[in-house]
């Protein structure tokens, strides 16, 4: 490179002093905001697994909730968030899937679908309560059969069914053309491609919506406490599905404001660390391994 | 060499035009159980399509029908105008409640939406690219967190601490929820504004830093207005979350059905009057249908918004 | 040579475009014939009538008659899964599944029910072999086929086609997103295909048409204009706008 004359050099040094001032402040405006929120958001879930994790015993964690006594446990609870979980799953899986599997490859494009979509749309921005207010007409009134777990988890697997049918939609739909393009030059029918090529190529990003969607109904509460009521069954392994069916979320929420234990802060701060553990436990035991597989398939 | 050879060598073009009827050869059995396997797999996928939206009617109209219950023994006017909410004594003025959820939401996204954003340009422009890498997922997570979680958070950590910081004997109110209700809806508006700011062309940028403007510039006269539509996007979507949450804010708001005085007065929100006396009511009572009015009057909020979200939707497609 | 495909009198409409003008053609059986024509001549459009692939693009209508082996293929009792397996097809960009190269092969006869393990290696082996990719792949069969080169993407592509046993083969513009060094070994294979299979091919490159077709078909405008054996269509074209196009002046 030619040395530039002392005259170019000097005009390209001079700069507009106030605007570099500016971008100079705003940069580290930007990075300081960013950097403090994030990291107060984080110190924050941080202290409240700080305060409960180390406190953690499988007593507390196995044992029965007690009403007026120190030392009660939250078995049922924990017990009876992942049975609801795995019912609204098994519920709304399927439906949800077959449904977001008709809107990307069956539907025609026509405006009955425009509103069947909108329609989804709409659902997935219903609030939580409405479902509970929704689940009490349908079960508590309607049927007659009172807060139960079967009321929970139905309601809650309306709650995941929008979700669920977006996810597969969208993830169905980023399939590359040509794959399926592929597949049906070799013959297959529509439900071969589906299952073949569609889904597995899909996958990853299905089991991602399906952990958000898991991880988000094992925290929710507001359905729960609406349907399923505030109290157990008060045994362990209670599969019955008529049994009131308060889970963790519930009773931490109860703990705190309802109970009259005198230990409810320590069983609160303990029943926070287990709810917060088990939707990141969720998060990573699923999605890790579908990063490293994208990565494979990739290499 | 191959045994396909032989089946490609032996078909005499009639042959072969037999071959693909429908009804002939020994696959037809085959063929016959694929047809049926695809047809019945449509429709169970057409049934679990009608059904999603079969839900959302029989909501609709379930909460309507109960809602509108209301206005045997309530005048419109008493609903809607009054802040007289004695449901013992049969007055039902839910106007406290409508005013609460409306300032909440509004005060939630004066606080929220200057974060999210400055944290989405941080995010999509100035962070060197492996913390980046670990900040999105992280964020990503921090939208899983449960609200309940958010609800105790503010309970134990935030409240305690605004009371010391401004002396008041209570400090449950419209302050603590939002600043709660900010820590829950951040990472989903910033989140889906980065995404958007993320999308923004490269060209563009390159036209700008082109004509001389420094990052600053660019970033604010260039990227953030092509960026506007989902950055509006990711707002409604954290509105929405904001309206219709409950936990969270039940355990911070004080739940009292008082006109609020200032940010620290005890009050309550449609959503956090439904959860706390919606279990001590009969189903068949004036007050249960003044309930499920206010839970329909959020079910059409909601859907407003989904309106709006479309709208937005369709403008953004027409722009780019 | 025998006629094994019989076009009559062919229109296709994409809703109101008319892409396909009254075009009728034969394409004789074990031989490579050659579609040619500027973009947007309909040339892909009529190779995807042939497997019937247009009927999974809304608002297409067909009248004419399309006949193989006699059958007219759009008649109410062909079944199409069966055609698309009679009628393999590659396509321009590779587009192999993201599995294994094993699994990639061994797709279509798993659709059409073949489930041995020992009859899928062979039926593997073979049409790795007839696409002239077993040698440099027979040692990484269960590696992604993702991680082939884009030139051994389209052999595999052609590998998967062949593995269903179909008596013509369609390419579509197989080899224009390859270097060149790939796509003779692609028009080598087609050579050697040619005895076996009837191949179709749409090309946008005339002097690949040149060199390995016997028959080549040129198209405008959604009209066929002229065809005939391809030396004598290069060389003598009774058509004024076949000649302006041979000879580069436009397209």
């Amino acid at each position: 490179m030619s040395q530039p004359s002392k005259a170019a050099a000097n005009s390209f040094g001079k700069r507009n002093g106030r605007a570099a001032a500016l971008d100079r402040i705003f940069t580290g405006l930007v990075w300081g905001i960013g950097a403090l929120v994030i990291l107060f958001i984080c110190g924050l879930l941080f202290l409240l697994l700080k305060n409960g994790l180390p406190k953690l015993t499988w007593d507390f964690l196995y044992g029965l909730p007690s009403e007026i006594e120190e030392g009660g446990g939250i078995g049922p609870a924990l017990f009876n968030s992942f049975y609801l979980l795995f019912i609204s799953l098994v519920i709304s899986i399927p439906l949800g899937m077959a449904a977001g599997i008709y809107l990307a490859e069956f539907a025609p494009d026509n405006r009955l679908i425009g509103l069947i979509r909108i329609c989804v749309e709409g659902l997935s921005s219903v609030p939580s309560i409405i479902f509970g207010l929704f689940g009490i007409a349908l079960f508590v009134e309607m049927f007659q059969i009172g807060l139960t777990i079967l009321g929970g988890a139905v309601s809650l697997a309306f709650l995941n069914l929008p979700v669920l049918t977006r996810v597969t939609e969208e993830s169905i739909r980023s399939v590359p053309v040509e794959l399926k393009n592929a597949s049906f030059a070799l013959g297959s029918t529509h439900l071969q491609t589906i299952r073949r090529v569609l889904i597995p190529v899909a996958l990853s990003g299905i089991v991602t919506g399906i952990c958000l969607t898991a991880g988000r109904a094992f925290g929710e509460s507001a359905v729960i406490i609406l349907t399923a009521g505030v109290t157990t069954s008060g045994e362990m392994w209670d599969f019955n599905l008529f049994s009131p069916g308060e889970t963790l979320a519930v009773h931490l929420w109860y703990v705190q404001s309802e109970a009259i234990v005198p230990d409810a802060q320590e069983i609160a701060q303990k029943a926070t660390s287990v709810l917060i553990f088990v939707v990141l436990l969720i998060n990573l035991v699923f999605r890790v391994p579908l990063w490293f597989n994208s990565r494979k398939t990739k290499g | 060499m191959l045994d396909l050879n032989a089946s490609a060598q032996a078909a005499a073009p009639a042959e072969l035009g037999q071959s693909i009827r429908g009804g002939s050869g020994p696959a037809f059995d085959r063929k016959a159980r694929l047809r049926w396997s695809n047809s019945i797999f449509r429709v169970a996928c057409i049934a679990s399509a009608v059904f999603v939206c079969l839900v959302l009617l029989c909501i609709l109209f379930l909460m309507f029908r109960t809602g509108v219950l209301t206005f045997q023994n309530v005048s419109f006017r008493e609903f809607f105008f009054s802040a007289d909410w004695d449901p013992e004594n049969d007055r039902y003025g839910a106007l406290i409640f409508i005013f609460g959820t409306v300032a909440l939401t509004l005060l939630t996204l004066v606080i929220s939406v200057p974060f999210s954003v400055v944290i989405a340009v941080f995010l999509a422009e100035v962070t060197p690219s492996w913390l980046r890498n670990i900040l999105r997922p992280v964020l990503d997570l921090l939208v899983g967190i449960p609200s309940v979680v958010y609800g105790f958070l503010g309970l134990t950590v935030l409240i305690p601490l605004l009371r010391d910081l401004t002396g008041n004997e209570l400090a449950d109110g419209l302050l603590a929820a939002a600043i709660v209700l900010t820590i829950m809806v951040l990472p989903t508006i910033s989140r889906i504004s980065d995404d958007a700011i993320s999308a923004v062309p490269k060209k563009y940028r390159d036209a700008s830093y082109a004509l001389g403007s420094n990052r600053f510039q660019t970033i604010v006269r260039v990227v953030l207005p092509a960026a506007r539509s989902g950055i509006l996007y990711a707002v409604i979507l954290g509105m929405a979350r904001a309206i219709g949450e409950t936990m969270a804010v039940v355990m911070v708001i004080g739940n009292t059905a008082q006109m609020p005085s200032s940010l620290f007065t005890p009050t309550a929100v449609l959503t956090s009057n439904i959860v706390m006396q919606i279990s001590s009511v009969e189903f068949d009572s004036t007050w249960n249908y003044a309930l499920y009015l206010m839970g329909f009057l959020l079910l059409v909020i909601s859907l407003l918004m989904i309106v709006a979200v479309r709208f937005l939707q369709k403008r953004g497609a027409r722009e780019s | 040579m025998q006629a094994l495909i019989q076009i009559e009198k062919l229109n296709l409409f994409y809703g109101a475009f008319h892409a396909l003008k009254n075009v009728s053609l034969e394409i004789p059986q074990r031989a490579i014939t050659a579609f040619i024509g500027p973009s947007g001549c309909g040339k892909s459009t009529l190779l995807r009538t042939l497997n019937r692939m247009n009927d999974m693009i809304q608002g297409t209508r067909i009248e004419g008659k399309i006949e193989i082996g006699g059958t007219d293929i759009y008649s109410g009792d062909v079944h199409v899964e069966t055609l698309r397996k009679k009628v393999g097809m590659v396509f321009q960009q590779p587009n192999p599944f993201p599995k294994s190269i094993y699994d990639n092969v061994a797709y279509g006869p798993r659709l059409h029910g073949i489930r041995g393990k020992k009859q899928l290696d062979e039926i593997v082996e073979n049409s790795l072999k007839a696409a002239a990719l077993w040698d440099e792949v027979k040692d990484h069969l269960k590696r992604s086929a993702l991680s082939l080169s884009g030139g051994q993407q389209q052999r595999l592509c052609i590998a998967r086609a062949l593995a269903v046993e179909p008596d013509i083969l369609l390419m579509d513009e197989a080899t224009s997103a390859l270097d060149p060094i790939s796509t003779l070994k692609i028009e080598e294979l087609a050579q050697e295909l040619k005895d076996k299979y009837t191949i179709v091919m749409v090309t946008h490159n005339m002097h690949q048409a040149a060199r390995v077709s016997h028959q080549t078909v040129f198209f405008l405008n959604g009209e066929v204009v002229e065809y005939s054996d391809t030396e004598k269509l290069f060389s003598d074209p009774s058509d004024q706008r076949t000649e302006d196009y041979i000879s580069g002046r436009f397209g």
